[in-house]
């Protein structure tokens, strides 16, 4: 029983995770008093960019091309590992959220070094921008997910998650919601939202995130975008698990909680992009060690 | 009961970093009501219900002198100073909440080995206290402003405070009251001697007040 | 009646802020002090009155020796100050160093601030509570700073601002040692003196050693002790002289006082060596910064200041020894408080006899103030303990300690340090006495031929007679009391 709810929870991500991208630019619009997009924007975009060619400068090479790709894979191998709720995911093992995280690492890693490829400065200059915000982003994440697992006694993500809530009271009172400020401040960073990076802007300047992919077009930017879009649901689908402080015991109930979760965190991303603007380039390492303190006080916490 | 002490003492920390991470004044001041709030909170959290009535005296004495009389002196330094912000300190605001992590763990270290000896019930108590201790000394350190410099201060006594609030019970009232007046007094000088500073100088930066020397 | 030597000053203190008659404050003030005084002879003399345990506040012989130290010191000071307010106050003067005019703070403010000064000094020594004693070196360091920046220009504010926080600071990190040696008892032993003292054997060792190391450092700020000291020469050289006399003479054996009584709780809980090597390192350490900074010290204020600092190590290496370096350091707390607030007070005249406060700049005060230079010399040949004065004696019988105790190096160091100390106040003060006139360069406000006024002559001529009959001649009551006063930390 359980492992058909991971099945389902993972065609769910698969299938239900552009949709993210959709909630978050209507609930912008709203904000801003437009009509906005359709809902299924994103689905047509990844649709239609399927269907075009590409183009490669000669200065590229096969990591270039291999780019895209190999993220895509690493963020589908991580979502086969993440729980849903109180339901372990398909790959659990003991130890996986390590192998989560360098999948992240590697999705981040080769994105970094295919835009480093095309030889161009604006792609150099969000690969080290980028870089040096995950240097800290993954310590947070690491730390985090360390703190829920001494907590909870148990080093699968699976089996931390379903100790988390479930059953008795929690062993983590109020450190498991530092942990989820520190993971919402992580997920806003790793998918390039406001305040680290401004998914609209047209600057190059200004761009971390956008300008690593400038250079991709066709079926690599439609697997990039499709990548992107799995990566929030993963990290929404993490924050929606430690957040949402109960569990209604049966598996398809805690799934349907969960995507509810994940859903609303959609808006609240929605709603903090609309409400903040992007934090100056030398402010983004503070916000991080703002989190960082939070998590190693959740941390001393747990140990105390 | 317990749990809610350490949930004071934890955000109590917390503010301890939001002190280092902020150039700011104003949110320095703020922060140290917040700071106030925690520390009459958990002296009325650690002791048994019934509350006796000296307790709750103190609390709320506490709460007054640390919450508003001192932040209010502060403010209005700031004011007739005229200054907002903390000008560039010599330790950066990030590596500050660095040396702030830093600091944390050594306070939980120094106390393992006196774990057993103390008869609180909360562990998490003592490191937080010593923590806050070693804030406030790291902001007069690192500051130049000398209000940032005075808060610091306060900081400290707050967290000195917070060793004295554990043994609250005990420990003669008058004590804490005598602790109190004198946090008082020293604030209130202190506020007059920077605005001396301003008007003579027309900066308060104590960096620049360097004539003195060998 | 004991609790008066604080209410009398305290009532008189709050009073002269009122008061806006200048002969009538500074009446008050001389007989503040003179009341205060005649009351710590009579709590001296009498026989059944002493010595007094309270929760609060009692008199033992430590006690006694630090409030009659306090009392007498004050004394000279308030003629003192009476005439050299009627001579500087409500006038603008000129700036010595730089040149500027500048005004002075109102002077009931600052007698006021004296008298509970005086208050909040008495206090220290008559508490019997770890508590109160904090509550009240807190309260000297706060109303001591309107008096160190009596002078309203910026180096004044500037000493003011690194004393205030200094001190703060230090006394912040001793309310900690207090907390930690209430963990000690456990939470169950209340703060009074003699009650740790009898409970010492069922106190944590641990959090002794804790409390006891945050209490030295956090008292050692307020006492001069390096490398806490950095406050020291700055307040001392930018206050009225008559303030720096207080502070040296006064203050810093105060907050001795404080590491005094917590030794007491180490000793009767058998740290004694714990205690009494840190007090050693640290006194040796003051003393051998202190003898560097003095030399080539340009500025007499500053070089009289590091002799502070170098005294309060003599006094910390004393009573860190024990046995016959205790009670030769309690008579040392004596001599030096004494012989300190002379050097100060006649390096006030001197400063406003030639208006600088360089040594290279003063010359041949022998014949300019023939007064002030004889005592200037006799001051310096007493405070590096040359015979025939009184810091000779108490400072041979502390290398007597040292030698019987056995410890060879200290003693070796003690030496050298002394002696460098001699050679380098020799250098500044013997040109300054004797030097030719020829070599003098010019200077505006001299006032040659200069009369030393009464309010001035008075006081130090006493302090200097008391200190010369302390170098000949010692009764035996008053050295069995220092034994008393130093026996707590096993002195004899």
């Amino acid at each position: 029983m359980k492992i058909m709810a991971s099945i389902i929870h993972i065609l769910l991500a698969l299938m239900l995770s552009p949709f993210l991208m959709g909630i978050i630019n209507r609930v912008k619009a709203k904000f801003a008093g437009r009509k906005g997009q359709p809902l299924l924007q994103t689905y047509y975009d990844i649709i239609k960019l399927l269907k075009k060619g590409s183009v490669y400068s000669a200065t590229t090479t096969w990591v270039f091309r291999m780019g895209p790709v190999l993220g895509l894979a690493a963020v589908i191998t991580s979502i086969m590992i993440i729980p849903s709720g109180g339901i372990g995911g398909v790959l659990s093992f003991s130890g996986d959220f390590i192998l989560m995280a360098y999948a992240l690492g590697l999705t981040r890693f080769i994105t970094v070094v295919a835009a480093m490829d095309t030889g161009s400065a604006f792609e150099g200059m969000g690969a080290s921008r980028e870089a040096q915000f995950s240097i800290i982003a993954e310590v947070v994440l690491l730390l985090g997910m360390a703190t829920l697992a001494i907590g909870t006694k148990n080093i699968s993500l699976s089996g931390i998650y379903s100790c988390l809530w479930g059953g008795s009271a929690s062993p983590l009172g109020p450190a498991a919601f530092l942990v989820a400020f520190a993971l919402l401040i992580v997920l806003l960073t790793e998918n390039a939202r406001i305040p680290v990076d401004d998914p609209n802007t047209h600057l190059e300047l200004t761009m971390i995130h956008e300008v690593m992919v400038l250079d991709h077009g066709g079926v690599d930017l439609a697997f990039i975008q499709y990548g992107e879009s799995l990566k929030l649901w993963l990290f929404s689908a993490l924050l929606a698990g430690i957040a949402i402080p109960f569990r209604t015991g049966t598996a398809y109930g805690d799934m349907a909680v969960n995507i509810t979760g994940i859903f609303a965190i959609a808006v609240l991303v929605g709603i903090i992009e609309s409400c903040m603007a992007r934090l100056r380039l030398l402010h983004v390492p503070q916000m991080l060690l703002a989190a960082l303190s939070v998590t190693i006080a959740a941390l001393l916490w747990i140990l105390r | 009961m317990n749990t809610w002490t350490d949930i004071f003492i934890l955000v109590l920390v917390l503010a301890d970093f939001r002190l280092l991470a902020t150039s700011r004044l104003a949110a320095v001041i703020q922060t140290t009501v917040l700071q106030a709030v925690c520390l009459s909170a958990f002296m009325l959290t650690m002791a048994d219900r019934p509350w006796p009535l000296l307790l709750i005296s103190l609390a709320l004495v506490t709460l007054t002198i640390k919450g508003v009389v001192l932040p209010w002196l502060l403010g209005r330094a700031m004011r007739e100073a005229g200054v907002q912000r903390e000008i560039e300190p010599m330790v950066g605001y990030s590596s500050s909440v660095l040396i702030g992590m830093a600091l944390l763990g050594l306070s939980f270290l120094i106390f393992v080995p006196l774990k057993a000896s103390i008869s609180i019930q909360s562990t998490f108590l003592l490191p937080g206290a010593l923590f806050t201790a070693l804030t406030g000394l790291l902001m007069i350190v690192s500051r130049k402003n000398a209000l940032t410099q005075v808060a610091g201060y306060l900081v400290m006594e707050n967290g000195v405070y917070a060793f004295g609030a554990a043994l609250a019970v005990e420990e003669p009232l008058l004590v804490e009251m005598g602790v109190l007046l004198d946090v008082f007094v020293a604030v209130f000088v202190m506020g007059i001697t920077v605005y001396q500073i301003s008007r003579e100088f027309d900066h308060i930066d104590t960096d620049r007040l360097s004539e003195l020397k060998d | 009646m004991l609790f008066s030597t604080v209410l009398i000053p305290l009532i008189l203190g709050l009073g002269v802020l009122g008061i806006p008659w200048k002969g009538v404050r500074r009446g008050i003030l001389i007989a503040g002090g003179g009341c205060h005084a005649l009351v710590v002879a009579a709590l001296a003399f009498t026989k059944n009155g002493f010595p007094v345990t309270g929760t609060w506040i009692g008199l033992d012989s430590t006690g006694l020796l630090f409030l009659s130290i306090t009392s007498v010191l004050f004394l000279s000071v308030a003629i003192y100050t009476a005439g050299y307010l009627g001579r500087d106050s409500e006038r603008r003067v000129r700036d010595s160093v730089e040149g500027f005019l500048f005004s002075n703070e109102p002077e009931a403010i600052f007698i006021g601030c004296l008298l509970l000064f005086l208050a909040s000094m008495s206090l220290v020594c008559i508490s019997r509570d770890m508590g109160l004693l904090w509550v009240a070196i807190e309260a000297t360091t706060l109303v001591s700073a309107p008096l160190i920046s009596f002078h309203r220009h910026h180096r004044s504010l500037e000493a003011t601002w690194k004393y205030l926080l200094i001190c703060s600071v230090g006394i912040a990190i001793a309310l900690l040692g207090n907390y930690f040696l209430a963990f000690a008892g456990h939470g169950k032993v209340h703060l009074n003196l003699d009650n740790l003292i009898a409970e010492a054997a069922t106190l944590d060792q641990r959090w002794l050693k804790a409390a006891f190391l945050m209490l030295l450092v956090g008292y050692g700020t307020k006492m001069g002790m390096v490398p806490m000291h950095t406050w020291l020469p700055d307040a001392h050289s930018e206050s009225p002289s008559m303030v720096s006399a207080l502070l040296s003479g006064a203050l810093l054996n105060c907050a001795f006082l404080g590491i005094l009584r917590s030794h007491f709780i180490l000793t009767a809980a058998g740290l004694v060596l714990f205690s009494g090597e840190l007090l050693v390192f640290f006194g040796m350490l003051s003393m051998a910064v202190a003898a560097a900074f003095m030399i080539r010290q340009n500025d007499y204020k500053r070089m009289l200041a590091y002799s502070s600092i170098e005294h309060m190590g003599i006094l910390a290496l004393g009573v860190g020894l024990g046995g016959l370096a205790g009670t030769g350091a309690m008579l040392h707390a004596v001599n030096h408080s004494l012989t300190k607030g002379l050097l100060f007070l006649v390096s006030g005249h001197i400063l406003f006899t030639y208006g600088t406060k360089k040594s290279s700049d003063v010359k041949h005060i022998i014949k300019t103030a023939p007064l002030t230079g004889c005592l200037w010399l006799a001051g310096f040949l007493a405070i590096t303990g040359a015979p025939p004065f009184g810091p000779f004696l108490s400072e041979l019988t502390i290398l007597k300690g040292i030698l019987d105790a056995g410890r060879w190096g200290v003693a070796a160091g003690y030496v050298l340090v002394l002696a460098v100390i001699f050679i380098a106040m020799a250098r500044v003060v013997i040109p300054m006495a004797f030097g030719l006139p020829e070599q003098q360069k010019s200077i505006e406000s001299i006032h040659v031929n200069h009369r030393e006024p009464a309010w001035f002559a008075w006081p130090v001529m006493g302090m200097a007679m008391v200190i010369l009959v302390l170098g000949l001649y010692i009764p035996g009551p008053v050295w069995s009391f220092l034994g008393k006063a130093a026996a707590m930390a096993g002195g004899f």
